[in-house]
């Protein structure tokens, strides 16, 4: 009977039917590579800015056919959208920040198990949980928690 | 008001989520050509940064500079970083006016002496021009500035007339007028020049100030290198067609119907440091290249007086091409009589002036 950690994930993962890569790009890779080993010995996250480098958007577009898409898709609406998706190969995200003009505000490749901005921070928990609190409260809740 | 609020509690006022304010963050890191690995540190020291209390002085200007940062379309990044500041004291925004509007710079500088930003826009009248050139509440221009700048943290000289004298400045220079940094000579001084300059370079320097509490890395004419560091040519997406030879000779030839390099038109940009090509201008529509026209290299010392806008920059201003090869054995002569020629043209030009007075005005009228 298969185990869970051999189940592959869902996603662009045939290797052979991978676009050709243009040479600017190997470097590239090999640091996102450098970081996704550093993610899984150490646990360390890393990010690269793609806007900041100097890649015009057929390049950029390039990267991101090669990278592929996964199974893992987001978009949260602050200050505008910004889409996130996970690449073909795990612990590493696409994660495309735009302003309210769509227009692009920064564009990263991030290693991580999760992108830094889905997580949850504990402020934001604890005001999560006064919410609840009170919405249980307001509802006549006969046993309201302590 | 400037001290009781971090950025932080700023953002969350305007309804900035916890998400928003990382995402604020990673923009802003990209703005500023900081690494992303950087931005859990920006978090951070955004979260507990004071507004800093920012003076604006508004003299020898024609306002284009604080249109370009305040005419946004939507929020942006550089609208919320422009909110995050106490701006307590700008002529053309504020409510105040006369006396009270003066109270209230007197009254910054002192509850935040040693700590506030003074950004300057527009030329100054030097201290020996006629102080009647330009004034503000009966007081010139210098003695305001020079009053202002003496307490503040820094000083941001914003636009090409506060940086380097700009239009007004212009041969003859009619009203003396210098640039921030020939009057201040013992305060950090930031230069964003352009005409006007680009409003995320204003919110970049506002951001690093606000993020490390000191000013960002700056080049030789003292502007900050995340933005100037690079030549218009060498972002420019003509610059292939530059390097095969391909150019418009004309606004309307079949080079420009292509989008050939704009050189030979008169584009500045080999010679022009800023950030165009890559911030782009209108919520990052276009750019003057990207229009068809040529840079006309606003960024720079001295933009209005370096030749016509049309011309090459390799051809000096009223040296024709074949004069420059013809007088190659004789480089230093043609220096000397090129500069004998632009004298004698300023001459003739103050010669021919005529002053207008009001009495003339209204007879014509």
């Amino acid at each position: 009977m298969p185990t869970l950690e051999s189940i592959a994930p869902v996603g662009d993962t045939d290797t052979d039917a991978l676009p050709p890569l243009p040479g600017p790009l190997v470097p590239l890779l090999h640091e996102v590579r450098y970081a996704l080993a550093r993610l899984i010995d150490e646990g360390s996250e890393h990010r690269i800015d793609l806007h900041a480098l100097p890649l015009n958007t057929t390049l950029i577009d390039q990267l991101l056919a090669f990278i592929g898409r996964g199974e893992v898709e987001a978009r949260i609406d602050a200050m505008g959208p910004t889409r996130i998706h996970e690449s073909a190969t795990p612990g590493v995200w696409v994660v495309d920040y735009r302003d309210a003009d769509d227009q692009r505000l920064a564009l990263h490749l991030e290693i991580a198990s999760v992108p830094q901005i889905l997580r949850t921070d504990r402020a934001t928990l604890n005001a999560g949980l006064q919410r609840l609190d009170a919405g249980l409260a307001g509802a006549g809740d006969p046993s309201p928690p302590s | 008001m400037a001290a009781t609020q971090t950025l932080a509690e700023q953002l969350r006022a305007q309804g900035v989520s916890r998400r928003g304010f990382l995402k604020f963050c990673a923009a802003t890191a990209s703005l500023m050509a900081l690494p992303p690995s950087l931005i859990p540190r920006i978090a951070e020291a955004l979260e507990a940064a004071r507004r800093p209390s920012v003076i604006w002085l508004s003299f020898q200007e024609c306002t284009g500079c604080t249109e370009s940062l305040t005419r946004s379309h939507a929020p942006t990044l550089e609208g919320l970083i422009f909110e995050a500041i106490s701006l307590d004291y700008h002529h053309t925004l504020q409510a105040a006016s006369g006396e009270a509007a003066e109270a209230a710079r007197l009254q910054a500088m002192r509850d935040n002496a040693g700590a506030y930003l003074v950004v300057v826009d527009g030329s100054i009248p030097g201290p020996e021009a006629n102080p009647g050139y330009s004034t503000v509440a009966g007081h010139s221009n210098h003695a305001i500035l020079m009053e202002t700048v003496e307490h503040a943290a820094a000083v941001i000289a914003v636009g090409t007339c506060a940086a380097f004298g700009g239009l007004p400045r212009a041969a003859p220079n009619p009203t003396g007028a210098r640039a921030v940094m020939e009057l201040v000579d013992d305060k950090p001084i930031v230069n964003i020049s352009g005409c006007p300059p680009i409003p995320m370079a204003i919110t970049g320097v506002l951001a690093h100030y606000l993020t490390f509490g000191r000013l960002p890395e700056l080049d030789a004419y003292r502007r900050p290198l995340a933005f100037f560091g690079e030549s218009i040519h060498d972002r420019c997406y003509r610059r292939p067609f530059y390097d095969q030879g391909l150019f418009a000779e004309s606004f309307d030839d079949e080079g420009a119907r292509q989008g050939w390099c704009l050189y030979r038109l008169g584009c500045k940009g080999p010679t022009t440091y800023n950030a165009c090509a890559t911030q782009r201008w209108n919520g990052a529509t276009s750019w003057p290249i990207e229009a068809g026209h040529p840079c006309l290299g606003c960024s720079e010392p001295a933009f209005w007086d370096a030749g016509g806008f049309y011309q090459a920059v390799s051809v000096p201003p009223r040296v024709n091409a074949e004069a420059l090869l013809g007088a190659g054995a004789a480089g230093a002569a043609l220096g000397a009589g090129t500069a004998l020629a632009a004298r004698r043209f300023t001459r003739h030009e103050q010669q021919q002036r005529e002053p207008v007075t009001v009495e003339a005005l209204e007879k014509r009228l």
